[in-house]
This record gives C-alpha cells, structure tokens and sequence, in this order.
C-alpha cells in the first residue's frame, strides 16, 4: 500500500519533469515542420499553429522553382556523394587498421593508437584553415575530393576504435584456423576476419556517413558555386539575404534532417556504444 | 625464428595501418605543422591582444567552453537518472529525447533563429501576448550569446544523457541493495553510490565536450555569426573572419595557436586515462 503510493508519487513527478523535457526538446522541432507547411502570406503572422497548411514549400523545393532552391537537386547530390565516399573509404581504412590494432601484436601499436586518438579529439576546426591552404596548393578547391579528403581523416578515429574494441572480443581461434588452412596475414583479414566485422562495419559506415552528411566548416571552406556546394553550405546561404523565405528553408531543412534521423534511430545502439565502452574500459 | 615472427608481425602492423598512419601524416601532423608555422609570428599575436574584439573572443570562448558545456553535462548527469526508471513510458521518452541528436545541427539552427526573430519570431508574439515588452535577442550581446549557449544544450545534451545513462547501467545492482538496506535515500544513492563510480566517466567527458566545444564554428557562425558588432565570436568563427573576410591567414592561425596549450593539455590528460 505505502510502497505503491510511493510509486505513484514518483511516477507523478517524473511526468512532469518528462513534460518539461519534451517541451523543450520538440518545440523547436514542431515549429520547423510548422514552418514548412506555412504559405508564405502567414509567415509573418506568429502562432502556435498555421491556419492554412500548404505543401507550396516542398512542391517549390522539389522542382526547384524558386531562386534560392534553383540547384537543389545537384546539391543534395553533391552531399549524397561525398557521404556516399567517405563511408566507403573510412570502412576500408578502418577494417583495415582495426585488424592490425586488434589482432597483431606489433610494434607501433601504441603509437598508432595515441595518433588516433589525437586526430578524434584535436578540433577539426583548428586545422581547417592550414588544410584549405593545403587543397589550394595542390589546386584541389571546389573538388569533391577535398571535402572527402577532410571527412574521412576526421571520422577515421571514432571508426577504428569502434571496430578494434568489436575485434578485440572476437575469439583467438580466428588466426589458427588461417594458419591451418594456410591463409597467409592477409587472406585471413579478407575471408575470415572480414565477414565477422560486418555488423560493426556496418554502424561505423552510417556513423561517417552521418559524419559527412551533416559537415558544415569544411564544405563551407573547401565548395564555392551555387551548383557545387552542399546542401547545408547553401541553406546557410540563405541567412546571408535579408528577405530569406523562411517557410522554404524550412521545408529544405526538413528534407534534409530525414536521412540523419532515420539513420540515427536504426543504428543508435552502435553509434555511441563505442565511445561508452572506450570511456568506460579506459577507466 | 623468433626474430622472423616478430619482425613479420611489424611489417604486417605496419602495412594495415598504412593507408591510417598515411591520412594522419597528410592531413593531421602537416597541416598540423603548417599552421604552426604560420603561427610563428610575434606581429600576429601583439596585433590579437591589441585587438578589442580578440579579447571579447577569448571571454566568450570561456563561457561557451566553460559554462555551456557543465550546465549540459550535469543535467545530462540528472536526466539520465530519469531515463533510468524502470517505466515503460520512460523507454519513449528517451526515443523522443534524442531528437535534437540525430537532426543535424543546421536546421535546428534555423528554428531557433526564426523563433528569436524581434519582430516574427514566436518568442516574441507570446511576451505581447502576455503584455510583456519585446526582447531583440540575437541583436544585444547577452541574449545573443545565451542564444548560442541554449542552443548547443539543446542540440548535445541528448547525447551526453546516453553516455551516462550506459554508464549507470553499468553499476552492479546490489550495490543499490546493499543501500537500500542500510536506509539510503535517493539523494544519499546519488551522492555514496552512482557519482563515486560515474566520477571518471564523468571527468574523461567533461574533458572531450570542452575540446570539442572549443572548436565549435557551425553553431556560433550560423546564430549569430559574431553579430551584434563582432561581440559574439568565438575562437573559431573569428578565425574563419581574420582568414577570409580580412585576408589575414597568420592571424587566423595565432588565433587557434592561442588555444593550442589547453587543448594539448587536455588531450594529454585523455591520453592517460582512455585506451583504444
């Protein structure tokens, strides 16, 4: 009796604070969806609600007409493809060094290992500037390569070590049965080793994916021209204008979100499992 | 023998992590070096401290690293005892929680900065709804940055709550037992059990978010892009305005060279408490 009015007490408190939380958690996004579907003659009349939702905003986006989403096409393409890129290359990179750091015992490991981890903590931003210097040396400005160049060093840590930790746990059996078979270090690493990463190589591969997808500094520094930008570059260019259509960014912006947020709750458990286990092992 | 096996196994290391050790080299410890090298000018560092706006930066990188980044950690800390309760309800209330983590920090942005509008935004329609006089806030330097501050809570603190939820999952069960049965109250739990064991967990994040914090260009350039007057910059936003608004790269590399010591510091602690 005592005990279940305490929990109801508890429970009665809790979903307050849950409301609290909620709140402040959805309104902002509420109020872009909300926003998407405003015409443009309600913009400028604030409200909790819109009175005549219109999906005008996402028919212009879709076929381009308007100004400012003219190249909206080449430019969720153009952020499709680097994504697309620096998953593959940061999978490949990964598996490859995880092996290694997993499965070898050998020499430079450690040194590896603190190299990493210096590339995931220093901010990418305090080597965005010798890094733009660099790419126009070598004439590499306005090419999608810069920019995937630039994601897949800065999202190479998180997925080594995501993918070492996962190898570290998989059985010592791996190596005899190549070296039964014959396999030499490296058939091992492509028919053995290979397949019993999939799962984690999976998650890291959305995780740079997603790192990609949502990069703003780079792109910024590294993209110029209307039809060669990314998607997130040319919606910060809308805030350079005065007179930005506000319901049509947020239709955009809402497009844009889709991909991360589907991606993020399919893979939640992997994205941030490395990092815990790294923080919490490392204790 | 022996020799032969070891010296296999480094060359083999050695060429996996090859194509790894290669990225780092080209576009880590070069670029790395390069902005060193630009850094090393004296004229670049007597022009930032005598340069007002510099010293307003390196305030207002204090409070976004310093301020920012606890207020979201120690709620992080609180909301994940939350998401801890074994209800049902509370299993959808951590799926909605983690919204603002998975949409990118762009449109997000963008919401924020229309509802902040003084003149359409909703924030200021209800004040007038309520008879309160309008605030112009991402137009006067307190709200602006408060602005910048609120906002990267709300984007990162559904993150950090998951780190320390995983964290407190991890804590055996009896030990809670073991409390109960000496009569230990929630807060008593709270302060003898799950802080002493989250304590390192909790330090080695505190450490990263600052890190990361104290490179954050996409929030402050997107809500405020320095405005009003060049007051709200951070490190990183008034570098990218040194470097390409006024064409001063050495500039741009002091600013982030300013930063390097506590950032080295930082990554040095890490080093000594996280393995990979």
């Amino acid at each position: 009796m005592n005990r279940a009015r305490h929990s109801r007490t508890l429970q009665i408190w809790l979903s307050v604070v849950a409301l609290v939380m909620l709140a402040w958690t959805l309104f902002p996004v509420y109020y872009m969806l909300l926003l998407s579907f405003t015409p443009t003659n309600d913009l400028f009349r604030p409200g909790l609600y819109v009175d005549h939702p219109t999906v005008r905003n996402y028919v212009y986006t879709m076929g381009q007409d308007n100004p400012f989403v003219r190249y909206f096409w080449h430019q969720i393409s153009n952020s499709l493809v680097i994504a697309v890129w620096a998953m593959v290359v940061v999978a490949a990179i990964a598996a490859l060094g995880s092996f290694a750091m997993a499965r070898i015992n050998f020499r430079f490991r450690r040194f590896v290992s603190g190299l990493t981890l210096f590339t995931y903590v220093i901010p990418s931003s305090f080597l965005s500037i010798p890094f733009f210097r660099m790419m126009a040396d070598y004439d590499l400005i306005d090419t999608k390569l810069a920019v995937v160049l630039a994601m897949v060093t800065f999202a190479s840590p998180y997925a080594l070590w995501v993918l070492s930790d996962y190898a570290r746990s998989l059985p010592p059996e791996l190596e005899e049965a190549g070296a039964i078979d014959g396999a030499g270090t490296f058939a091992t690493f492509l028919y053995l080793y290979l397949p019993l990463i999939r799962p984690p190589l999976i998650a890291i591969g959305t995780y740079a994916f997603l790192y990609a997808w949502n990069e703003y500094l780079y792109a910024l520094l590294l993209l110029t021209g209307e039809p060669r930008i990314t998607l997130p570059v040319a919606m910060g260019n809308f805030l350079t204008t005065d007179n930005a259509p506000w319901n049509l960014l947020m239709a955009v912006s809402t497009v844009y979100s889709i991909p991360p947020v589907v991606l993020y709750y399919v893979f939640k458990r992997y994205l941030v499992s490395g990092l815990v286990s790294g923080a919490v092992s490392g204790t | 023998m022996r020799g032969r096996l070891l010296r296999s196994r480094t060359v083999h290391g050695f060429l996996f992590t090859a194509p790894l050790l290669a990225l780092f080299a080209a576009f880590v410890i070069y670029p790395m070096s390069l902005g060193v090298w630009y850094a090393l000018d004296a004229d670049a560092y007597r022009a930032l401290f005598s340069d007002p706006i510099f010293r307003q930066t390196v305030v207002n990188t204090l409070w976004y690293v310093g301020v920012a980044v606890n207020l979201k950690l120690v709620l992080a800390l609180l909301l994940s005892g939350i998401l801890d309760y074994p209800f049902r309800w509370i299993r959808l209330l951590a799926a909605l929680f983690l919204i603002p983590w998975a949409i990118p920090a762009l449109p997000g942005i963008l919401s924020f900065r229309w509802m902040l509008n003084s003149q359409w935004g909703i924030f200021n329609y209800l004040l007038t709804v309520f008879g309160l006089p309008s605030v112009p806030w991402l137009a006067q330097y307190w709200t602006a940055l408060g602005a910048v501050m609120v906002f990267h809570i709300w984007k990162y603190l559904p993150f950090w709550t998951i780190i320390f939820l995983a964290g407190r999952r991890a804590i055996p069960n009896e030990l809670y037992e073991a409390a109960a049965i000496d009569g230990a109250s929630g807060v008593q739990n709270f302060w003898h059990v799950t802080f002493p064991l989250l304590r390192n967990l909790y330090l080695i994040c505190t450490l990263l978010s600052m890190v990361f914090t104290l490179g954050d260009f996409t929030v402050p350039w997107l809500m405020t892009g320095g405005a009003p007057g060049d007051s709200t910059h951070v490190l990183a936003t008034l570098a990218y305005r040194y470097t390409f608004t006024m064409g001063r790269l050495e500039w741009g590399m002091a600013t982030f060279a300013v930063a390097l010591p506590a950032t080295l510091g930082f990554i040095a602690m890490l080093l000594r408490w996280v393995k990979i």
